[in-house]
């Protein structure tokens, strides 16, 4: 029983990372039905933001400018590296996908694969190719609740990564703009005919999705402190099969989806080898689908391939 | 089109040219490679370059810009004169010749068409072991890029599954020809005399193919019940099973792999199952199965109260492109001659990815396009290091923003046309 709450504890963990990325990508799925391909390494951008805001934060701190506590200098760290990072979601949408908008979307999803080459290699020609250790912030205190271990750290990604989703479930479900992202994951053609900004909707979508990524890159970072270039690649992939899984835009779905996907990693590496864990994994998945089509939360829909 | 004019030197030259068939052209390129066989080393020590420049010069120049001149003078004197002077200079003859074998048979007229440009890339190709290896690999992208095409630009589906075919088709014929032909730690002695390896090898190789095939039910069946997102999700579960299923196989090496692959994949055989390959999916995507794809691609509802079996067609387009994907994966594995997991990942998938939206959708032109461009592209780019990996991709968004479906999409691919005689006067 403890070894089952052990796991549960690093599943909730690790299903929270692609719980964040996975929010991105549904959001942008929903409004333009576009899959975001360059978000895994926007994801990874994000990390390396973030890794550059606290290295800088730190290094004012210890000269003793701005001295302030290791969980401040990591607030700062999400709230500047998520400003920041949201921008160059902007950039990503502006150049990669607004030009697209009336293509096959086919199209679309291969200059996202592409943007998110040149932001890998891009990364390697300004850092090089040696990975680079985030800052730790804050000093890790475990705690024992009856022969279950639990870290500070941990316990502050669940709760971090939660409160965020739940922000988006709130702006998506109370703001104004967020009811413009609803109609026009309603309808993308009439929408639009009724005085909705599209441009500036679909920037602001992909600007919040890669704040939520820039987000879950830090925590990334505080859980396992090395970073390197193609760190969002795997993450990116498996982040949007939990998207899907989780039905067509809805946040509650992707962040269950995401989690699901911890859970079923964790779980399955837990029981057999290690080494079978995509395998199950991903055959697990492969029946959900089969089973239901449509994922969890989604409405049975017909996609229309703009060819 | 002014077809009077000839004031401009573009004007000019498509005038001198309009004439040429391709089998002048072929015949050009073929004089060509002879020329660079017989004089090639005289001219470019000539020119100053160190030896003959392997891809066309680009090497040379993207290292020691200084060069330029002379690789440009290189490529003006061994390929384009020659070829351009041969091919107009023998378009009488040739029309007539072709002209001739047309009326005779079309089929024979393709497979002298076929052997004239064998043998130009094998002369080609005899330069150097560089040259070899960079033909065999662009033939066998070729294949690739003209199977995926079939499920992502006929049947308009967004499928990911292509390196789980590959490795499928790959690992089967390795194992295949390890199992007979060759003596090998892991599967024993060979239970067939060697000598008999080459003349089983396509065998092996149909072997692939068919395996991928049966790998393909997995993502055809549930294609019944949905297409686009999720079944792009579904063929990408699929790879990642294949690569996983393939690590934890130790009885095929696990993630380290296999190597010995047998010598079998030379150049003319590779050639041969590339023109095969093109062939049969040409025929197939311009039969009535293909025209079904087409219509499932575009309105399943429509097509299927047409009477199209929109199940049935769904199946074997997937089959039918897995088997030629199974098939140039076992080519692949013999012409590397080494295979592990890792190389049928995610960047395999977007670079074939990349191929087929690149050359251009529903189009066998296009693959080729796609297939030659984008391997010959990352060769020629090989000095730039990881720089290259910033231009292929800004290239690829260009062509995305301003060609969407890809360089020349949607353009059948009609034999007799390409092999028929230039008349007179003719357009194109």
């Amino acid at each position: 029983m403890t070894f089952f709450l052990q796991n549960l504890i690093n599943a909730l963990q690790w299903g929270s990372f692609y719980a964040l990325i996975a929010l991105g990508y549904s959001m942008v799925y929903s409004i333009l039905m576009l899959f975001n391909f360059a978000h895994g390494d926007i994801f990874m951008v994000g990390a390396y933001i973030g890794f550059g805001v606290a290295s800088g934060l730190v290094a004012l701190s210890a000269y003793g400018s701005l001295s302030m506590p290791g969980w401040m200098i990591l607030v700062l760290t999400i709230i500047i590296s998520m400003f920041l990072t949201s921008f160059v979601g902007m950039t990503v949408e502006r150049v990669g996908y607004r030009p697209l908008r009336n293509a096959p979307r086919a199209s679309a999803a291969i200059t996202g694969l592409m943007i998110g080459i040149i932001l890998e290699t891009g990364n390697l020609i300004l850092l090089g190719a040696q990975r680079v250790r985030f800052p730790p912030l804050i000093t890790t205190t475990t705690y024992n609740a009856g022969g279950v271990f639990v870290t500070n750290q941990k316990i502050m990604i669940v709760v971090v990564s939660l409160l965020l989703a739940l922000a988006l479930h709130q702006f998506v479900r109370r703001t104004k703009y967020g009811m413009a992202m609803r109609a026009m994951a309603f309808d993308y053609a009439v929408v639009p005919l009724m005085g909705v900004p599209l441009n500036k909707i679909a920037a602001m979508t992909f600007a919040l999705g890669s704040a939520l990524a820039a987000a879950a890159g830090i925590l990334f970072g505080v859980a396992y402190p090395v970073l390197d270039p193609y760190m969002g690649i795997l993450f990116g992939w498996k982040a949007f099969v939990a998207a899907i899984l989780g039905g067509r835009g809805s946040v509650l779905g992707a962040t269950l989806a995401g989690f699901l996907l911890g859970f079923i990693e964790i779980f399955v590496a837990m029981i057999f080898p290690s080494t079978l864990r995509d395998l199950i994994a991903y055959s697990i998945i492969l029946l959900i689908l089969v089973f239901r089509p449509h994922g969890f939360f989604g409405e049975p829909y017909s996609a229309q391939l703009r060819l | 089109m002014d077809s009077k004019g000839g004031r401009s030197p573009a004007k000019f030259l498509q005038r001198i040219f309009s004439e040429v068939p391709l089998l002048a052209w072929l015949l050009g390129i073929l004089v060509a490679a002879v020329c660079e066989q017989k004089a090639g080393l005289v001219v470019a020590q000539a020119l100053g370059l160190p030896k003959i420049p392997v891809l066309f010069g680009i090497l040379f120049m993207l290292k020691q810009p200084s060069l330029i001149p002379g690789a440009l003078l290189y490529i003006l004197l061994i390929y384009l004169l020659p070829a351009c002077l041969t091919a107009r200079a023998a378009a009488p003859a040739a029309n007539r010749l072709a002209a001739g074998l047309f009326n005779l048979s079309v089929g024979l007229s393709v497979l002298i068409h076929l052997a004239i440009l064998y043998a130009a890339l094998h002369l080609w190709s005899d330069i150097s072991d560089y040259r070899v290896i960079t033909v065999k690999l662009t033939l066998i992208a070729i294949m690739i890029t003209l199977s995926l095409n079939v499920v992502n630009g006929y049947m308009g589906e967004f499928s990911c599954s292509h390196p789980g075919f590959l490795a499928l088709g790959a690992y089967t014929a390795t194992v295949f020809n390890l199992v007979f032909f060759v003596n090998d730690k892991f599967f024993g002695p060979a239970l067939a005399p060697p000598y008999l390896g080459p003349y089983f090898f396509p065998l092996g190789l149909v072997l692939g193919g068919v395996v991928a095939a049966i790998g393909a039910l997995l993502v055809a069946i549930p294609s019944f019940r949905t297409r686009g997102d999720y079944l792009a999700i579904i063929s990408l579960a699929f790879m990642f099973i294949v690569k996983s299923f393939i690590e934890n196989l130790e009885i095929v090496g696990g993630p380290r792999g296999l190597s010995k692959q047998p010598d079998y994949a030379s150049l003319p055989v590779v050639f041969i199952w590339t023109a095969l390959c093109l062939w049969i999916i040409n025929n197939f995507v311009r039969s009535t199965i293909g025209k079904a794809l087409n219509a499932v691609r575009d309105d399943e509802m429509a097509a299927n109260s047409m009477t199209v079996n929109t199940r049935r067609t769904k199946m074997l387009g997937f089959l039918f492109a897995a088997f030629w994907a199974g098939v140039a994966g076992g080519l692949f594995a013999h012409v590397v001659r080494y295979v592990n997991p890792s190389v049928f990942g995610i960047q395999n998938l977007a670079e074939v990815l990349a191929m087929v939206y690149f050359g251009g959708l529903n189009s066998i032109y296009g693959s080729i396009v796609g297939a030659v461009g984008i391997q010959l592209l990352s060769e020629a780019l090989r000095p730039l290091e990881i720089f290259k990996w910033i231009i292929i991709p800004l290239l690829l968004i260009l062509v995305m923003i301003f060609r969407p479906t890809g360089i020349i999409a949607f353009k059948e691919f009609v034999v007799e046309d390409l092999v028929k005689p230039k008349k007179k006067g003719g357009e194109t």
